[in-house]
């Protein structure tokens, strides 16, 4: 038997393709739209595993340093160090800002990036670097994420310093999609939470103005109260790797509770920034895939249902020579599968081309696409069914009789 | 000629109920035996198309016997299961226009008379050749619907409705859009074929180029068929 749908999509390519290109951009949105939510969760779990961390310890009640501000003194982590089954442990700070790219040249533009404080050879230090070389001194140096379009040996200012890259990185991301730009500990230290100099000179007047700070005949307590004032002794958060063989939350549960402070295992931490950081985006993505859902459903019903309409007349000749109604049905069914499967090819394309452009990481998985396959093939199946209800109506009588 | 291809006894057919009821058919009797070709004309709302509509077992007459060959398909409110089945097996049509299946080249838009019937692809297409060259179109028999003259795709609607060698075609002004020579051909070619192929042919029509072409024409008017003699002009 003859492929009546298939002679009909050869008879009319141009239409089908047309119709089909104009419908796979819309599913390569779609497709784009769940790569975007897949980048997000993978940006988080690539940031969990680059920090090199099994339990992030944190301030107490809060679900930092990702999701919310944390702050803790910078000596914690020698006492962490003590506890049973800790291997190593290490501080770190995380602050999000925008820097200057490009200098001081007119065509200069701002970047957006998470600036991280970290030790060298510790937990929290870029896993890898693609180009240049690791920081070796203590100062204004800077390993930068390619993402931040920063080059090897441009500077970067950060607050009132500036820092040379000397090595560049990849898929080092916040869980917000921002590149990472990696400083000094002490540097960074510096940055988040040292005040102005206004600031640091008023705050030095209030003081000196404190008869109880300021008492006459105790030489030096003013002066170590000021300098108290301007030291930068926090960091966000502290980065601990478990001795092998160790239960992660075996290590944790002491820490909780003699500590006084927050440790979050490494599948907390996941809970936290994927199923409550990123919770509302990925609510407002799966809106914004069921109206896609429903918009393609509506392209491919009123396309197949106009294609139909233009061919009443074959239908009624096709009915009053005999073809079964399943047969008639069967046509419409394929062309619309046919304009589905000529969409998902161009979308499935269209997404791969363009989803390198977007500013933020957009994951593309097989099994995406193969579940978007099958929804478009579920959405045409469901879209055709107004078409065939008009083909089945049609009476093979208007054949006859002009 | 021996036997009947189609035969009609007492048709009626009654559209609505009570007092807006509609007889658009009250006394309709023909006969007409295979090989023979029968003109059907009458003046507009005579019944013609319902008429035709019984016969091609689109629409069911409310009364009536329609016998076609040996076999009974309509009989006083019964009729047979598969009405489908015999418009695609035991009924040629051949409408005004050709309507032909614009995206199926010539030989598979008759092959798929044969094809839907459950005939291999092959021994269809083969009946579509054979068809073609019987009806001097054999050469376009690769060509696309749009790509033929109008007698052209005349003659390739008349093959498709040869294609399962129905015992009955029904000619629907099949000359309509032509002109007198194209007219003409086509009712030499539909005498052609209904006695080569042993078929009852009807052809309703308004046309006055062919009417003196029938031996034999039944006139309907206001729903009752009356038989006369035609000219039998040769053509």
């Amino acid at each position: 038997m003859i492929s009546l749908a298939g002679r009909d999509i050869l008879h009319s390519w141009g239409k089908f393709v047309f119709t089909g290109v104009g419908l796979g951009l819309l599913i390569g949105a779609t497709l784009t739209m769940a790569g975007v939510y897949r980048g997000m969760v993978d940006d988080a779990k690539v940031l969990l595993s680059n920090s090199g961390a099994d339990i992030w310890v944190v301030q107490k009640d809060t679900l930092g340093p990702y999701a919310e501000p944390s702050s803790l003194r910078d000596d914690v982590y020698r006492s962490l160090r003590g506890m049973p089954g800790v291997a190593r442990a290490a501080n770190v700070t995380y602050l999000t800002m925008q820097v200057k790219q490009g200098g001081e040249k007119e065509n200069a533009s701002d970047v957006r990036v998470m600036v991280v404080g970290f030790e060298p050879g510790q937990p929290g230090e870029p896993g890898y670097l693609v180009a240049g070389r690791r920081i070796t001194r203590s100062h204004y140096e800077a390993v930068a994420d390619v993402r931040t379009g920063f080059s090897l040996g441009e500077r970067i200012r950060i607050r009132r310093q500036d820092y040379t890259v000397v090595g560049l990185t990849r898929r080092m991301v916040s869980s917000g999609g921002d590149p990472m730009v990696f400083i000094p500990l002490k540097d960074a230290q510096e940055a988040q939470f040292l005040k102005d100099n206004d600031a640091i000179v008023n705050e030095r007047a209030r003081t000196a103005a404190n008869p109880a700070l300021n008492r006459p005949g105790v030489p030096g307590l003013l002066e170590a109260i000021q300098a108290s004032q301007t030291t930068s002794r926090s960091v966000n958060a502290v980065l601990v790797q478990v001795q092998d063989g160790q239960s992660h939350e075996a290590v944790a549960e002491p820490i909780r509770r003699w500590k006084h402070l927050q440790a979050y295992t490494r599948a907390q931490m996941e809970e936290i920034l994927v199923a409550k950081l990123i919770a509302t985006s990925a609510k407002q993505i799966g809106m914004f895939l069921a109206i896609l859902a429903v918009v393609s459903a509506a392209i491919v019903a009123f396309i197949i249902y106009t294609m139909t309409l233009g061919k009443i007349r074959e239908i009624a000749v096709l009915k009053l020579i005999g073809t079964r109604s399943r047969t008639i049905a069967g046509m419409i069914l394929q062309q619309a599968l046919g304009l589905g499967f000529i969409g998902f090819v161009v979308g499935k394309i269209s997404a791969a081309l363009w989803a390198p452009f977007f500013p933020k990481y957009v994951l593309l998985e097989p099994g995406d696409a193969l579940r978007g396959f099958i929804a478009v093939m579920i959405i045409c199946t469901i879209a055709s069914t107004l078409a065939i209800r008009a083909a089945l109506k049609v009476d093979p009588a208007t054949a006859i009789g002009g | 000629m021996d036997g009947y291809g189609i035969r009609i006894e007492n048709m009626r057919k009654r559209y609505g109920a009570g007092d807006t009821a509609v007889d658009a058919l009250k006394e309709v009797n023909m006969t007409v035996a295979p090989g023979e070709v029968v003109g059907l004309i009458g003046p507009s709302g005579s019944g013609k198309t319902t008429l035709l509509k019984c016969l091609g077992a689109v629409i069911e007459p409310t009364a009536g016997r329609m016998t076609l060959g040996d076999e009974v398909i309509y009989d006083d409110g019964w009729k047979i299961d598969d009405l489908k089945a015999l418009r695609r097996d035991r009924i040629g049509f051949v409408f005004q226009a050709p309507y032909l299946i614009p995206f199926l080249d010539v030989t598979d838009n008759i092959a798929l008379l044969p094809m839907l019937a459950g005939q291999p692809n092959a021994a269809s297409r083969r009946r579509a050749t054979e068809l073609l060259e019987a009806l001097d179109v054999g050469h376009r028999a690769r060509a696309q619907p749009s790509e033929l003259s109008g007698g052209e795709q005349q003659r390739v609607a008349i093959a498709r409705a040869l294609a399962n060698q129905p015992p009955v075609i029904l000619a629907d002004e099949p000359t309509a859009p032509l002109d007198s020579e194209r007219a003409l051909a086509v009712i030499r070619i539909l005498n052609r074929m209904a006695r080569q192929y042993n078929t009852a042919v009807i052809v309703v029509t308004h046309d006055e180029k062919i009417i003196p072409t029938f031996k034999r024409i039944y006139h309907i008017r206001d729903g009752v068929t009356h038989e006369e003699a035609g000219e039998g002009r040769e053509v």
